[in-house]
């Protein structure tokens, strides 16, 4: 006898349970973060969508901003990991894509029509912009997204160490290649470039005299000077003077502070942590010369506000921006000063930060300012991986520099003729 | 021994089936079967089925930066995925891997299965300490690998133990040359599905009756290598062949490893991952990303076939 014909068990009791279940399905959901919960004085909600940073208070900084605004109630979405990007490409493509969100200008996003133009909420404060950011943010005369926070990337050092080593400050990247190699013992490594190596990608470019792309928006990084310093990188690479595969990547500042490294990559928000750990033993400098006659390079990346012009709330989204990365001047100065150091991109803000005018911080909004590149709004995400492939092949993998940048040629062609036909 | 008196009395009465009323066009039985089986099937043809069809159709579309495109292209896409030499070099770094790792894997649970077997004492303990890692996620256990054990630093627990030997730091991971990248995957995916199949081995060779070892000791067969190669194997067939089969699917649809072992790397890269790349991490390129999936459901489908051919699935049973 087939035992599902046999009902020994109460079939009301299971369709009563079910009903119990289906009951209880609202209250469950008074306790799920939806995202778009209604609230605020007015009712309405906003989802804001930020990567997850390092520096300890900046989750519970931004709710709480997000909380003191009145004319909506705004839920954040904290993506940790390295999945931000992914998360959020593929968010913007469904109805519960965030109103707002932080990101890169990055051109193919205006051209799908992702993000909406800003032109009447920065008007007013324009002049108040460090105008490169607005230039990295503008497409035919609109501005796209509002700078929250400029981040500088150059190398920090332990004076100490080098000083013990007989070390300069190197000037050009070969005597970066040669300080590394000075300064690498048994238990320290000279250099840390990130455990994949691509963070310096741009400023590796710009101090080779290139660019990414020149103004007519074609391939300009493709040069001789280039494809010499990715040799002198591969050197680097194969001599066993660079930390690779530490536990954390460039970004986090414990390579340095737990010396397993002299000299490290990494951006101006770490500053403070290593201030903390080393005093007065730390120094930082440019990404050096890499062919002659071209200038140091610092990369000032940095994150941006964006309204999903898609989005079901595009202008109580564009009012919240407003308010936040506008208007409240404290909060702007709190988020780029109170947890990590960033540069803040209005001037009338950065020209009154205390903590930024001495000292290695002052040093820092030198280098900025002095050799400081801004993102390409052109140069998009595939880009950035042709670019990253070029590191891995050419100097991880031991191709010839040459054959490495033209097969990224043949991506960023394609991308190109696809942005620009 | 009566016959008629008793007869009645000793039936199992099957009140309860006789007293249901017959539904109309659907039995109890029927009832029951869409009750369990129902909310599955939704399941199902919601987040695989509709998915599946959706990704066909998409893979004919120019889908950049949506979903719901409108620009049909034939098989445009399906020839830049073909002709992309990174898509293509996965499927055929992929297809050498898979023709690694399945051998190894079903080696490995097969000797576990077989140790754990012949244990008199402390069984279940050795069988859920070799089942246990398969609880773990791929995530989780990809971290503890690459920021602890293969750390490249002077700490990692690899580079500590090979420091007494006096042998320099390795950078497991960050160098392809030598490759040693292969062996942090290969030793997690193995930690990670050894004991699943080991489980699998385990039921089958519980199933073997004792009858076939005894005749063959009667006709001299030696224990050990003899009775395992004559008896034990051929009685696995059945398990073996659907092991390999899950293994082979499974090492093309390799995804969490790669992903958090490799990243930023052009080595060593699954199918999978690039597709994330080609419809998530770059190009957001959803009609290319889809064609692919599309050949790689279709290689999938076809090695899948040609294992079940050459070694004959569903033919266990019958061929015993």
């Amino acid at each position: 006898m087939s035992a599902l014909s046999n009902s020994n068990w109460d079939r009301r009791s299971v369709l009563r349970a079910a009903a119990g279940l289906a009951a209880l399905g609202p209250l469950a959901a008074c306790g799920g973060n939806t995202g778009r919960e209604g609230g605020g004085s007015s009712g309405k909600g906003l989802v804001q969508y930020f990567h997850a940073y390092g520096e300890a208070g900046t989750q519970e900084a931004i709710k709480r901003y997000a909380k003191a605004y009145d004319e909506a109630r705004v839920t954040t979405q904290w993506i940790t990991g390295n999945n931000f990007e992914s998360k959020l490409f593929s968010a913007l493509l469904t109805d519960n894509a965030p109103d707002v969100f932080e990101f890169h200008p990055q051109l193919q996003m205006i051209k799908s029509g992702q993000v909406a133009p800003l032109d009447d909420i920065i008007a007013p404060v324009k002049d108040d912009f460090n105008p490169a950011d607005i230039k990295s943010h503008t497409v035919d005369g609109k501005v796209y997204g509002v700078r929250m926070i400029d981040d500088p990337q150059f190398f920090y050092y332990r004076k100490s160490v080098l000083e013990k080593a007989g070390v300069g400050v190197p000037q050009t990247l070969e005597e970066l290649a040669e300080a590394a190699e000075k300064l690498t013992t048994d238990k320290v490594k000279g250099l840390f470039l990130g455990n994949s190596m691509v963070s310096t990608n741009y400023a590796l470019v710009w101090a080779a005299g290139a660019d990414q792309l020149n103004a007519k928006n074609e391939i300009a990084y493709h040069t001789d000077d280039v494809a010499a310093a990715l040799k002198v990188y591969r050197k680097m690479f194969t001599s066993g003077h660079l930390l690779l595969d530490a536990p954390a990547d460039y970004w986090d500042p414990s390579a340095l502070v737990q010396g397993l490294t002299a000299i490290q990559w990494c951006g101006m928000w770490a500053m403070p942590v290593m201030q903390k750990a080393l005093g007065d033993d730390l120094g930082i400098f440019p990404f050096p010369s890499a062919a002659s006659g071209a200038k140091p390079a610092v990369y000032n990346g940095g994150w941006s506000m964006f309204v999903n012009a898609k989005g079901k709330n595009v202008d109580l989204a564009k009012e919240y921006v407003k308010w936040l990365w506008i208007d409240q001047k404290e909060y702007q100065e709190d988020w780029a000063l109170s947890y990590g150091f960033h540069i803040p991109p209005r001037t009338s803000i950065a020209e009154s930060a205390t903590k930024l005018k001495s000292g290695l911080p002052a040093e820092g909004v030198k280098l900025f300012t002095d050799y400081g590149r801004f993102d390409n709004i052109s140069w998009t995400q595939a880009m950035i991986t042709a670019l990253e492939e070029v590191i891995a092949n050419s100097v991880r993998k031991g191709m010839d520099p040459e054959k490495a940048l033209d097969a990224a040629d043949k991506k960023v062609n394609l991308e190109l003729k696809k942005l620009f036909g | 021994m009566s016959t008629t008196t008793t007869r009645d009395a000793t039936r199992p009465a099957p009140a309860k089936v006789s007293k249901t009323k017959p539904r109309r066009g659907m039995g109890g039985s029927t009832f029951n079967f869409w009750l369990f089986t129902g909310p599955f099937l939704i399941g199902l043809v919601i987040f695989v089925y509709i998915p599946i069809g959706w990704s066909a159709w998409l893979s004919f579309f120019e889908a950049r930066y949506t979903v719901t495109p409108d620009k049909f292209i034939g098989f445009d896409n399906y020839k830049l995925m073909l002709t992309n030499g990174d898509f293509t070099k996965s499927l055929v770094t992929f297809t050498v891997f898979a023709a690694i790792i399945v051998p190894v894997t079903w080696a490995l649970s097969l000797g576990l299965a077989l140790m754990v077997h012949r244990l008199r004492f402390m069984k279940a303990f050795f069988r859920s300490v070799f089942f246990l890692p398969t609880a773990c996620s791929f995530v989780a256990a990809s971290l503890i690998w690459k920021m602890s054990i293969f750390s490249g630093v002077r700490f990692g627990m690899m580079n500590t133990v090979l420091s007494w030997f006096g042998v320099e730091n390795i950078a497991w991971l960050a160098n392809p040359n030598p490759p040693w990248y292969w062996l942090v995957i290969v030793t997690v995916r193995l930690w990670l599905q050894a004991g699943f199949y080991m489980i699998l081995f385990l039921a089958a060779l519980q199933n073997i009756p004792p009858e076939l070892y005894e005749a063959a000791a009667i006709d001299g067969a030696k224990p050990g290598w003899q009775t395992f190669r004559y008896i034990t194997l051929p009685q696995l067939r059945a398990t073996s062949t659907a092991v390999i089969l899950l293994l082979l699917v499974a090492a093309y649809q390799a995804f969490d490893e790669f992903f958090n072992l490799l990243a930023k790397t052009t080595w060593g890269r699954p199918p999978l991952v690039e597709l994330y790349y080609t419809a998530l991490g770059d190009d957001q390129d959803y009609g290319a990303g889809s064609a692919g999936a599309v050949i790689l459901t279709l290689l999938i489908c076809t090695v899948t076939l040609l294992q079940g051919r050459f070694m004959g699935f569903g033919r266990g049973e019958e061929t015993k």
